[in-house]
């Protein structure tokens, strides 16, 4: 990933290091490419033991992240930002309405289960089709602007499906009590009993199922849901980095680094960046599946401004235009949610018992207005914090920290690429 | 729990090689027992999912105090509160068959994703066995469906819509909140005998689930004794203007404002319309009025003056003068300085409940709870003798209609009990709204 | 017909919110080329302004009345605020009357404060990183303020009640001729209407015709021939951020009496003002408020019963549509100029 900090300078650097590292991967990837997902992909079947550092009981087990719905949420996330990072990190299109097609692709889900068959493979494609013929239609619109305009209009796209799904459109949408698999519901290509809820599954294995480690006093679990989500997640981490080292992917680059000047050679460059715009929004819609065969309900918030402002956030805060980037910021953004919120003073007041009476008090008070329903001003300074002394993001993070390690050992074979990290001046008014 | 402490942290450790290699295959969590989190000899857990971000945060706070409170109570600290009133004598105040309650807490941010995000990290992660709160319908329908996947039992918070033990009703969940139906069915003989029966009344509706059962019901009940309907607009959840939607009104022949709104858009519709001069005009020779069917004392001060003499419906209201409402009121005003709200109380006795249920079947085996709550009668817990009915597992109790108070004493006295409708004018039959309940399911 | 004359009379008090904040947004963006998402915290912090006058108004002493009892049977507490103390009951009160009015005077202070030091302590090292990076940090900052806001003031709305005075409804039916009651339009919203007009106009003058806002104008025509004369355009630049802050303030001041405020009321405005601002035109301040005012209308006849009925939902999605349908006939929205915000 040394090659592609946020702003790739120029496509002739890209150009040369994809042939220069051409040889030495697997897969088609090269050497650096297959080493980074042989890493995601260690990491991505080790996370219930990853993910779970701490004993079962302790006070610390609080931050333990090991459990299904967390893990399904990194991964189907972390597909989500993949594909907003498609379109974001390589054209430098800004959707803010890519919430929109999740959304889409989790109500196609949803009736695909309800009416066809619980098997959570149909659904999957169904929602990959849905979203991708909405992002089809959306594109097409929106794509005849580029820049901000083209922000407001995906804004305007999503706003309005959020808001028919929400009211208009009950009939089809469940409107804000949304859809969820029904006793009553008799899908098409099963045979549950009368009165049972259907239950989404792979070939009658259930995607709630899991199976317990007990290691002492640590407990792990391994769910099948997530290992699907996680299976899922890796080909299209995989896609995403072929595409980006493509012939495809180096022309949705110039179309960010200089569109104008791409024009002028005679290529056109609508039908590649509506491409990307299609890809990325398949990638939502397998996102939206995917939430449902692991969680069997949709509701409109999913569409909601917030939602797709969520991801964009996601990319810029993990890195924008790096592979790993997005997945960085999709599950730090859903580890705040779920880990943070969950803090009581009552835990805290557990935590620091040992303090004397007064100390503790003072402590408690000190943190309790970032913990439990302040989670969200812990998420805001997180943002503030990130963005001013990491501007590329939680990959730079990783970057300096590997670097200092690096420099430690005494090595320091080559200088730090662009140490100050001068990002590319912003286009001024009346430039 | 345990101390953030090194020493024995080692220990665990060390122990952890020891003990490794234990594996068993289950659904959910720990399995060989017969239903989902089946709780140890020493404690249980309970969830409490509610609203701390978004517009509803200050009643999901009042929520969380109520089942603090709760807990307390059923741990045998405090005062005992509505212990000493109910009228089942199960509850002893040493936990729930012999468990201490311990509890976990959720932000549901009322939206339904985050909402079974939460309750599903209580479930898989902190073993809870009952999930219970909300300000919502659609989170409500939402966690009730989860809860019923994962077999555990829900004990619905606020909410109000007529799906949660009607269209979308589950035999694991279990509502004390009353309904639009009922808000209906208690408000039209009010209305009818303070503003006559010769009315044109006008709706603003909030364009989702809950706004359309609550019209629907105020419709067919105020329609009942003679009103006439002259018209229903449906505004947007995230309107925060109304004056749009108000001026119409102006250019109609209506004698009646019905303000089908909750939370943040009552507050603005109301606002809105007390400013656009309904409440002086007159109509056909007759004041114009405003109704709110649902009304919340928390959300009323945000409307400050403009409630003054509006009516509307109400679970349970502070003043009420009943024994239990008296021990609530007073374990809750001790312990916080001021009064509880409605989706306080019905959290509080939904906890009560649970914790009773549980007991008097001597399991927490969600079919042995869900039994012993369907049918069951009880008193002392505010709102007069009570029914879980078993049909729908909806309570039905007195409801208030109350009227904003012209001269409130404090900050707290805003809303002024008009009448106690009794339950039996509020009942309805239960295959009205559809729906199934299907079988209870312990997980496992 | 008078149907139609309210909803031009709604459109332009809901357009007059709209284009005061899109006006500061504009000229953040327009002069320092910064897209600022704190504009709506703003906003809402000039609401809090006023709740805050409110409470300190009504800071009151305690003291104990034994004839009544509160609601757990203690002895009633009666509050006087300090202020009936010091004034005397009628000033007193006729101050927690005005406290709207008077929040404007207090407003203006704190909001050039808090404008300044977001500018200085902030936004100044952003002007050179990408517009994805402004937005991270400025939404940041949103969701710091909100929920700073949050955790002092609750989440539920507090009312904060117009003036006595200006409580009531004009009736236009009467003066147009047609008949009485029918277009009823209530005071404040006219003073708001009005007050927004005299704040946008000036804006507009002092850009127009003082040497500083000419320099402004230059500077944003064109920043770096300005810094080449030898002109310290980032100093007055700063002081435009302050300015479009005490816009977004006093929008929000005087907008507490039409909704109650509470902390998210930034947010809620957020979107919608940047649909405006894109709608009208990037970097266009007259474009942001025509746009504001249009849309304000459009949104108003939209909600009226018989375009519901013609087109279910309408009211729902028109704002959207509007700017889907201005965007894709003019490329820059109403006045936007060639090259701003395009990549």
């Amino acid at each position: 990933m040394t090659d592609q900090t946020q702003n790739p300078p120029a496509i002739a650097t890209g150009a040369q290091s994809t042939v220069k590292a051409s040889r030495g991967g697997m897969l088609g990837l090269t050497a650096n490419d297959f080493r980074l997902f042989l890493i995601v992909l260690v990491i991505t079947f080790l996370a219930p033991f990853i993910l779970n550092p701490f004993p079962e009981g302790s006070a610390l087990a609080q931050f333990n992240a090991g459990y299904p719905d967390l893990m399904q949420r990194f991964v189907i996330f972390g597909i989500f930002a993949i594909g907003f990072n498609i379109l974001f990190g390589l054209t430098g299109y800004l959707s803010f309405g890519h919430a929109a097609f999740l959304g889409v692709g989790s109500y196609g889900a949803i009736w695909m289960m309800k009416l066809l068959t619980l098997n959570v493979i149909p659904a999957i494609i169904m929602a990959i089709i849905v979203a991708g013929i909405f992002a089809l239609m959306v594109g097409y619109v929106s794509l005849r602007r580029s820049g901000i305009y083209f922000s407001i209009l995906t804004l305007a796209f999503a706003q309005m499906s959020y808001a028919l799904a929400y009211s208009v459109l009950t009939p089809i949408t469940g409107g804000e009590t949304g859809l969820q698999i029904k006793n009553t519901d008799r899908p098409l290509l099963s045979n549950i009993q009368d009165g049972e809820i259907g239950r989404a599954n792979l070939f009658g294995l259930e995607m709630r199922s899991s199976f317990e480690l007990e290691l002492g006093a640590w407990l792990f679990t391994f769910n099948a849901g997530y290992y699907i989500a996680a299976v899922v997640m890796l080909l299209a981490f995989y896609m995403s980095i072929r595409l980006f080292r493509s012939p495809f992917g180096m022309m949705l680059r110039a179309v960010k680094s200089n569109q104008q000047r791409m024009n002028y050679t005679g290529l056109n460059s609508k039908p590649y960046t509506l491409a990307a715009f299609v890809i990325s929004g398949m990638y939502a819609g397998l996102a939206g599946g995917l939430m449902v065969a692991m969680d069997t309900q949709v509701g409109p918030e999913r569409m909601f401004w917030t939602a797709s402002g969520e991801v964009v956030l996601m990319a810029i805060l993990g890195g924008a235009g790096t592979l790993i980037g997005p997945v960085l910021g999709a599950g730090f953004i859903k580890y705040m949610e779920n880990i943070i919120s969950k803090i009581n003073s009552t835990i805290l007041h557990e935590w620091f018992f040992w303090l004397p009476d007064g100390l503790e008090n003072f402590v408690v008070a000190l943190i309790y207005p970032f913990i439990g329903k302040g989670w969200h001003l812990t998420l805001g300074i997180m943002f503030m914090a990130v963005v001013i002394f990491l501007p590329g993001g939680l990959v730079e993070g990783g970057q300096r920290i590997a670097g200092w390690i690096k420099n430690r050992r005494g090595s320091g074979d080559g200088p730090d690429k662009d140490p100050e990290h001068h990002p590319k001046q912003a286009p001024h008014v009346g430039e | 729990m345990s101390k953030l402490d090194l020493s024995r942290r080692g220990v665990l450790k060390t122990g952890a090689v020891a003990g490794a290699g234990l594996a068993l295959p289950t659904i959910f969590t720990s399995g060989a027992s017969a239903f989902t989190n089946e709780p140890g000899d020493s404690s249980v857990t309970l969830g409490f999912n509610v609203p701390q971000s978004g517009p509803y945060a200050d009643e999901g706070a009042d929520e969380l105090r109520a089942y603090f409170l709760a807990v307390e109570h059923l741990n045998g600290e405090g005062d005992g509160g509505m212990l000493n009133t109910f009228s089942s004598k199960a509850l002893d105040g040493a936990g729930i068959l012999g468990r201490k309650v311990e509890y976990v807490t959720g932000d549901t941010q009322t939206k339904s994703d985050a909402a079974r995000a939460s309750a599903r990290s209580m479930i898989e992660k902190d073993g809870a066995i009952m999930i219970t709160g909300g300000s919502s319908s659609g989170v409500a329908v939402a966690v009730q469906a989860l809860c019923q996947e994962a077999g555990v039992i829900f004990m619905a918070g606020l909410t109000h819509s007529n799906d949660t033990t009607g269209k979308d009703k589950k035999a694991n969940g279990f509502r004390h909140f009353f309904n639009s139906y009922m808000s209906g069915a208690a408000l039209a003989p009010i209305l009818g005998s303070n503003y006559g029966t010769d009315r044109k009344a006008y709706h603003l509706t909030a364009d989702y689930n809950w706004g359309y059962t609550t019209e629907e019901a105020v419709r067919t009940s105020t329609e009942a004794i003679g009103w006439e309907t002259v018209g229903t607009v449906k505004t947007p959840l995230t309107q925060t203007d109304f004056s749009s939607y108000i001026a119409p009104v102006l250019n109609s022949d209506a004698d009646v404002l019905v303000l089908n709104h909750y939370g943040g858009n009552m507050v603005n519709s109301l606002t809105n319309a007390v400013q656009f001069g309904l409440r002086d005009r007159v109509v056909n020779g007759k004041n114009f009025e405003i109704v709110v069917p649902l009304y919340s004392r928390l959300m009323a001060k945000g409307a400050g003056a403009n409630v003054k003499g509006i009516y509307g419906s109400t679970n349970w209201h502070w003043s009420l003068s009943d024994e239990g409402s008296q021990a609530f009121v007073r374990s809750f005003g001790t312990k916080y300085g001021f009064p509880p709200s409605q989706a306080a109380h019905t959290c509080y006795v939904q906890t009560l409940l649970y914790a009773d249920a549980v007991t008097r079947a001597g399991s927490f085996n969600p079919c042995a709870v869900s039994e012993a709550l369907e049918g069951f009668e009880f008193d002392g817990m505010g709102n007069g003798p009570t029914l879980y009915r078993a049909e729908d597992h909806q309570c039905f109790k007195d409801v208030l209609v109350v009227r904003g108070k012209e001269n409130p004493e404090n900050e707290f006295d805003l809303l002024e009990i008009v009448e106690v409708t009794p339950v039996a004018q509020v009942t309805y039959d239960a295959s009205i709204f559809g729906g199934e309940l299907g079988s209870c399911n312990p997980g496992a | 017909m008078d149907g139609f004359i309210l909803q031009i009379l709604n459109g332009l008090d809901k357009g007059s919110a709209y284009a005061l904040i899109a006006l500061g947004l504009t000229l953040i963006f327009g002069t320092l080329g910064v897209v600022n998402f704190a504009h709506g915290a703003l906003f809402m912090i000039g609401a809090f302004c006023a709740v805050t006058l409110n409470r300190l108004l009504t800071l009151s002493y305690v003291t104990e009345d034994p004839s009544r009892t509160d609601f757990l049977g203690n002895p009633a507490k009666v509050e006087t605020p300090y202020v009936v103390d010091w004034f005397g009951e009628s000033v007193g009160l006729a101050m927690i009357d005005w406290v709207v009015p008077l929040a404007i005077l207090f407003s203006i202070p704190i909001m050039v404060a808090v404008g300044l030091i977001m500018e200085r302590g902030l936004i100044k090292h952003f002007y050179k990183r990408p517009h994805a990076d402004q937005i991270l940090v400025t939404f940041g900052l949103a969701i710091v303020l909100q929920e700073i806001i949050k955790y002092y003031y609750g989440a539920n709305p507090i009312p904060t009640p117009a003036p006595e005075a200006f409580v009531g409804t004009f009736d236009f039916g009467a003066m147009l001729g047609f008949e009485p009651f029918t277009i009823l339009y209530p005071y404040w919203r006219l003073v708001y209407f009005v007050f927004a007009v005299i704040l946008i106009g000036a804006v507009f003058a002092f850009l127009q015709f003082t040497t500083f806002g000419m320099v402004v104008r230059a500077g944003m025509a064109d920043r770096e021939t300005v810094g080449l004369l030898g002109i310290n355009i980032d100093r007055r630049f700063t002081l435009m951020f302050a300015l479009a802050a005490v816009v977004a303030g006093l929008a929000g001041v005087m907008y507490t009496p039409i909704i109650s405020p509470n902390y998210h009321m930034g947010m809620d405005f957020l979107v919608l003002s940047f649909v405006v601002v894109v709608v009208g035109g990037m970097g266009s301040l007259p474009g942001a408020v025509a746009a504001g005012f249009l849309l304000g209308i459009l949104e108003s006849f939209a909600s009226m019963p018989v375009a519901i009925s013609i087109i279910p939902g309408i009211n729902q999605i028109i704002i959207y549509l509007v700017a889907i349908v201005i965007l894709l006939t003019r490329p820059r929205g109403l006045m936007g100029r060639k090259g701003v915000m395009e990549e």
